[in-house]
């Protein structure tokens, strides 16, 4: 990955806010930045390349978009299984997030972690009874969210001057 | 109440907003609208509460960025107290109420894992915090949060 200057850091800067809600927004932005569209878009497009921009698109409110339960579903597999499963677990669209972990707990024995969302409850147990069966996985906690007490996205380079 | 073509904008909108001087052209094209009418969408939608922010999503791990998922057992009387200490963070983007023992899941992330773990064990010294643990990843499978807004029922 090539390295990023000053000029990469203001674009994530300004990117990782909300788009202005106009027709042209990157112009808009490219004026905030001191660079030109064009290289503004270059740029956003280097960033893509390298990965680093996944993409540029809406993060919708979960409960007012119909998605209103929300579990952190968490597996036990032995570990030679691991990458299979955890492939598997994340074919399934209701499957937002999926990681293998380590814990600090040694008491602790779950190891794979897996969103889940769906409309409600019942909905989300029943995807997840279905992942269990497919998965043949018989190991596992379904972590429901009570409350979110924070959600936001990370604020990158916020130290930096300008 | 929101209509069909709504829940087609939401999914193009979550997926990939166009990359180029005349986006809302681009999704009007593909949804057989014009150009205003698509921003004039978008904005309603935001109003509304159904979009929490349109931008750029990106790899915190790309940026140089490293983080940790961490987990506490905190007594109920001493949720709020945890939750505000724990919410004063920058570097804490997502923090839930969870149903189990372990009840208070929160992320970390920071621009080393000097920092990082600094953070964390500020954290972890908490008074009112019973049990931790950190759960650092060692693989990851997916992250892709768009969810199918086509043909669901709004919460409204």
């Amino acid at each position: 990955m090539n390295e990023m200057d000053a000029v990469d850091r203001a674009i994530v800067r300004l990117l990782q806010e909300e788009l202005p809600l106009v027709l042209n927004p990157y112009g808009v932005l490219a004026e905030q930045a001191g660079v030109s569209e064009t290289e503004f878009l270059e740029r956003m497009n280097a960033l893509r390349a390298s990965g680093r921009l996944r993409r540029v698109g809406a993060i919708l409110h979960h409960r007012k978009s119909g998605y209103g339960a929300n579990a952190l579903v968490v597996w036990r597999v032995p570990e030679e299984r691991m990458d299979a499963v955890g492939k598997a677990v994340a074919e399934f669209p209701q499957v937002t997030h999926c990681y293998f972990r380590e814990s600090s707990d040694a008491d602790w024995k779950y190891n794979l972690y897996s969103m889940v969302h769906s409309s409600d409850t019942e909905r989300c147990r029943e995807i997840v009874e279905a992942i269990a069966e497919s998965v043949g996985l018989s190991e596992y906690a379904m972590l429901f969210s009570t409350q979110e007490l924070k959600k936001t996205s990370m604020k990158y380079f916020a130290s930096e001057n300008v | 109440m929101r209509d069909p073509l709504d829940g087609l904008l939401m999914n193009l909108l979550q997926q990939d907003f166009p990359v180029c001087p005349e986006p809302y052209k681009v999704l009007g094209e593909q949804l057989g609208i014009s150009e205003q009418e698509a921003l004039e969408r978008t904005r309603r939608l935001k109003e509304n509460g159904y979009i929490r922010r349109l931008g750029g999503v990106f790899d915190s791990g790309r940026l140089g960025y490293v983080s940790v998922l961490c987990a506490a057992q905190v007594a109920p009387d001493d949720i709020p107290a945890v939750t505000e200490a724990v919410n004063r963070c920058i570097g804490v983007t997502h923090n839930y109420l969870r149903q189990h023992d372990y009840n208070v899941w929160f992320t970390v992330t920071a621009e080393s894992e000097a920092r990082r773990d600094a953070i964390v064990d500020e954290l972890e010294s908490l008074p009112g915090i019973q049990r931790f643990m950190r759960l650092p990843a060692v693989a990851r499978y997916k992250i892709r949060a768009v969810f199918d807004m086509q043909g669901v029922t709004a919460d409204e």
